[in-house]
């Protein structure tokens, strides 16, 4: 066991593109972690998407020994913290295991959104932040300006800020000195009853369901029968180790450290984040404070493009869901899309990120509908039924209006920093999604501006939007405050006279007209021209609030045609079959499965 | 069996830009060893479908006219000792418009070709450069004249729908062109092949194809016209006066079999595909190693023939005569012809029917291809 006065535990805290994942990359090469050649580029993320999007989807720890100056050698835990929204409560319970965080910003860009969120949510956690300004070594670096920002906009000391620059290698002594002398040991009895909290888990087809834990009291080892106190099941452990980021097995983790453990487990369902673990005989009595039930933010409804998929589907998504534990299916049927599934995810993100791994890790075409979130409808009695209450997180099931007393959405609180150069066009989109200034505060060249929002106006394109009026530079940050009434409706949108029952959506009355517009002027591009006009609608009930027509097409034929070219010909008509699959028919009308994700990313408005 | 005879010669002076047919550039042709090859490619296909007696014979290319006319005339003996002609056989020539090969129209004919197609192509200067044509229209005309004066059918090529072209333009274009006095014509739109230099320079930017709807304008003014003319579409690009039609090109739209050989040329033998060595130098050794330039031999299915005689039959304002399809191939009428999409494009005027055909209308023909697609039932198509 390490003395506890030798353990740090501390996470990073950067933006994305800040270089948290070369930082964490360089800190395990400068300690020996790993040796060059066995460097693959960013060690932390292990999943293709993470590697490709530079974003952290599962929290990872390292544990690195470094032999500081004064001689001693520390066990550093570095953990690697999930850096979205959408997956604030594994940040949150990341952090609850650590004492300190590294505060990485980019020494050209300045402080994000994100990052102040991040950093304000660990200084809740009572850390230590040892603040670094990296990429000092680029021509646009402004350290000291980035150094005021420290200071001014999140409130902390940065004059002791370590200049670095991880590509290079430059400061990554200063960074592990300052670790050691500046973030806390942690505390804990290693004779108290056992109380190791779940910071993560995954699925691991080799070693099963692999849980990251980090134990407060006592000390946890194989062969020790523990029991999950919010779960209330029991488990005998049967591995313990650390990531170095080799798997490396421990005969114990004691108190104050963080590790992983294994227990036979077969879904990560039964290894719920926020969990406390214990001793099944004179365990504690009390859990860990801090658990919360995950709950589904965003719902869509995705359906395999060629029916057949669909049992392929079913076994694809619930092996996924052996790993992700955060995301909920039913079994769903449309009359156009055939059989498909409901799933209910954290956030926008998330849901790209499932999709994005059903498509490529297990090969499927998928249609995913409109993105929508969960509303409450109180419902008057009717003849035949009784007044009662519904939670609809699917249009389809969109009740008869005359039943409607109140339906009542989700808002949020949402923070964005911008240049304050975009700051005119920001609140502007923000006005536009019905949203409510709480908040705005001038910071040198840039602005904070809070808004309250309703999250169906976010879920539909606002962070595409955001992104693209600030070309790129305002960063966003959210949480929920709970349900509104509104006046909400179901628009539909109508192909050649027939609704497209995938692309109904729930909107507030007073965007309907200009949501419509937009769905129809979109769609309008996305449908290829056909034979006939396709008249393309959305409504309100019988009302039509919006039109487009697809003109017909008036050529396409092959012009010269002689005996050699049969062959090509041929290859025409299989290639017109081929994406004829792909399509979905409504009225005669083939709409392609692109128009369905395109439709409801209304990038340009 | 084949009572057609197609007869590649692959080269070219020079690639035209819009070309993807199998044509190649050589410093030097050996004729002598061309003529033993073709003449040994010849005798292999007609030991195999040389029961009948040929209606027709078709020089492609390439250009066939850069062709000795001695050379055309040895092959038009010894197919005729092969497969004997039908007394009113036609045997075309494709030509290019230059003043050297003007100058063999008089041999071609003795030879005995009596139907020449001729790459006029443009009756613009500015667009026959555009085009990558070595000739002008003044030489173009003059060959126009020559052929007129040594064969007795004469059909030329135009290229329209060019970028930028106005439908003023091209009628005026169209109309000298009528006033020729030819039967035949064949009336191109511009399109962009893949892997050819338009292709590259459209991909460049270099110039922009014209759009759709302006194109599709030009195929109503086109139709117009030579209607008016007399010389009405019998195919989607072709025109003739009635009984002018290329019988050689009837054979692949009825879907009737036809020899084909030199390089590249692809052969229906009743239910078999056959395909040659495309580059010209594989053709030879090929021919030279096993009396034939075959590099292919397909068996075709019931179902694929069908999909093939459909999508060749529909290209002809005739149409096809679908109970004997049904017959050849042995496949009812609705598992040939999607019947709901038939009710829905006939209803929409695209296509016609009667008691024995259906086919396409004039309005159902600039968007064959997209009808084709609904029309042929997908049980034929393999994907």
């Amino acid at each position: 066991m390490t003395d506890l006065s030798k353990i740090r535990n501390f996470s990073i805290i950067a933006h994305i593109d800040h270089g948290k994942s070369t930082l964490a990359d360089r800190l395990i090469q400068h300690t020996g972690g790993l040796s060059e050649r066995e460097m693959s580029e960013q060690v932390l993320d292990n999943m293709d998407i993470e590697k490709e999007r530079g974003i952290t989807i599962k929290a990872q720890t390292v544990r690195l020994d470094y032999t500081a100056k004064d001689g001693e050698t520390y066990q550093l835990n570095l953990m690697d913290t999930p850096g979205h929204v959408d997956f604030a409560y594994e940040v949150s319970r990341s952090l609850a295991a650590c004492e300190g965080a590294l505060l990485v910003v980019d020494a050209a860009q300045g402080v994000e959104a994100q990052t102040l969120a991040n950093v304000y949510q660990s200084i809740e956690h009572d850390h230590e932040i040892v603040p670094v300004i990296n990429k000092i070594d680029l021509p646009a670096a402004e350290p000291e300006q980035v150094r005021a920002e420290i200071e001014d906009v999140i409130g902390l000391d940065a004059s002791e800020a370590v200049l670095a620059s991880a590509k290079s290698g430059i400061g990554i002594e200063d960074i592990l000195e300052q670790v050691v002398a500046k973030i806390p040991s942690p505390k804990g009895d290693r004779d108290a009853p056992l109380k190791a909290s779940l910071v993560d888990s995954w699925y691991d087809p080799y070693l099963g369901v692999v849980i990251l834990v980090r134990v407060i009291d006592g000390v946890i080892k194989k062969g020790l029968n523990v029991k999950f106190m919010v779960g209330e099941t029991e488990h005998l452990i049967d591995r313990v180790g650390c990531m170095r980021p080799k798997i490396e097995q421990l005969p114990e983790l004691g108190p104050g450290e963080i590790g992983f453990i294994t227990a036979q487990i077969k879904e990560v369902e039964q290894a719920r984040v926020g969990d406390t673990i214990t001793t099944v005989k004179g365990g504690a009595t009390e859990p860990l404070p801090g658990y919360k039930e995950v709950q589904s933010v965003v719902f869509c409804g995705m359906f395999p493009v060629d029916a057949a998929d669909f049992e392929k589907l079913r076994e694809s998504i619930a092996k996924l869901r052996l790993n992700d534990a955060s995301f909920t299916f039913e079994t769903e049927s449309s009359a156009a899309l055939g059989f498909g599934f409901r799933c209910g995810f954290l956030g926008l993100l998330h849901l790209e990120i499932i999709q994005e791994r059903l498509t490529r890790e297990y090969d499927l075409d998928l249609i995913t509908t409109a993105p929508s979130v969960v509303y409450r409808i109180q419902m008057g009695k009717s003849k035949t039924e009784p007044a009662g209450e519904l939670m609809l997180h699917n249009p389809a099931d969109y009740p008869d209006p005359s039943r409607i007393d109140v339906i009542e959405e989700p808002w949020i609180k949402a923070v964005i920093y911008t240049p304050d150069d975009y700051l005119g066009s920001i609140l502007k989109l923000c006005q536009d999604r019905r949203g409510i200034q709480s908040d705005l505060t001038y910071v040198g060249g840039r602005a904070q501006v809070t808004y309250e929002l309703p999250l169906n106006e976010v879920v539909f394109d606002f962070y595409d939007r955001l992104k693209s009026i600030s070309r790129g530079y305002a960063s966003f940050d959210y949480e929920q405050i709970g349900l509104r009434q509104g006046d909400l409706v179901k628009m539909s949108i109508l192909v050649n006279n027939e609704p497209v029952d995938a692309l109904s959506m729930i909107v507030h009355r007073d965007v309907a007209e200009a949501r419509g517009r937009g769905m129809c002027e979109r769609l309008k591009d996305l449908i290829p021209r056909h034979l006939f006009k396709i008249p393309v609608q959305a409504a309100i009930g019988g009302k039509v609030i919006a039109r487009e027509t697809i003109s017909a097409m008036r050529k396409d034929v092959t012009a010269k045609c002689y005996g050699g070219d049969i062959s090509r010909k041929k290859k025409l008509l299989e290639k017109q079959k081929k994406g004829k699959a792909k399509m979905r028919e409504y009225g005669n009308v083939s709409i392609p499965q692109e128009a369905f994700i395109a439709a409801l990313r209304m990038g340009e408005e | 069996m084949a009572r057609a005879l197609y007869i590649h010669w692959p080269f070219c002076l020079k690639k035209c830009p819009y070309c993807d047919f199998n044509s190649h550039v050589r410093d030097t042709v050996d004729h002598a060893a061309w003529e033993a090859a073709m003449l040994r490619d010849m005798e292999h296909e007609a030991l195999i479908a040389g029961d009948e007696a040929l209606e027709s014979i078709f020089f492609g290319g390439g250009t066939p006219s850069l062709m000795p006319p001695a050379l055309v005339g040895a092959l038009l003996n010894r197919a005729q000792q092969l497969w004997g002609f039908a007394p009113d056989i036609e045997i075309t020539l494709e030509a290019n418009p230059s003043s050297v090969e003007t100058a063999k129209f008089a041999d071609l004919a003795v030879a005995g070709i009596n139907r020449v197609s001729l790459g006029l192509q443009s009756l613009d200067d500015e667009a026959l450069k555009f085009l990558g044509r070595l000739h002008s229209v003044d030489e173009g005309l003059a060959a126009l004249d020559v052929a007129q004066n040594h064969f007795s059918r004469v059909s030329f090529d135009l290229i329209y729908a060019r970028p930028n072209q106005t439908e003023s333009n091209w009628q005026a274009e169209l109309t000298r062109a009528l006033g020729f006095g030819t039967d035949h014509l064949s009336l191109y739109q511009l399109t962009i092949e893949p892997n050819t230099r338009f292709a590259t320079d459209v991909r460049r930017g270099v110039f922009n194809p014209l759009d759709d709807d302006p194109a599709a304008d030009l195929f109503e003014v086109t139709h117009q016209l030579t209607e008016g003319a007399g010389i009405p579409a019998y195919e989607v690009s072709n025109h003739a006066r009635h009984g002018q039609e290329s019988r050689h090109n009837l054979t692949y739209w009825r879907y009737q079999d036809y020899c084909g050989i030199g390089p590249g040329a692809h052969g229906r033998r009743g239910d078999q595909a056959t395909l040659r060595h495309k580059k010209p130098e594989n053709w030879l050794s090929g021919v030279d190693e096993h009396g034939h330039g075959l590099r292919k031999e397909r068996a075709l299915s019931r179902p694929e023939q069908a999909s093939e005689a459909l999508l060749m039959g529909l290209r002809l304002a005739e149409g096809i005569a679908f109970p004997m399809l049904s017959e050849r191939f042995a496949i009812p009428f609705d598992r040939l012809i999607d019947q709901d999409r038939l009710t829905m494009l006939r209803d929409l005027g695209f296509v016609w029917q009667s008691n024995e055909r259906i086919g396409v209308t004039s309005r159902g023909m600039p968007v064959l291809d997209a009808l084709l697609g609904e029309l042929v039932n997908s049980e034929l198509v393999t994907a």
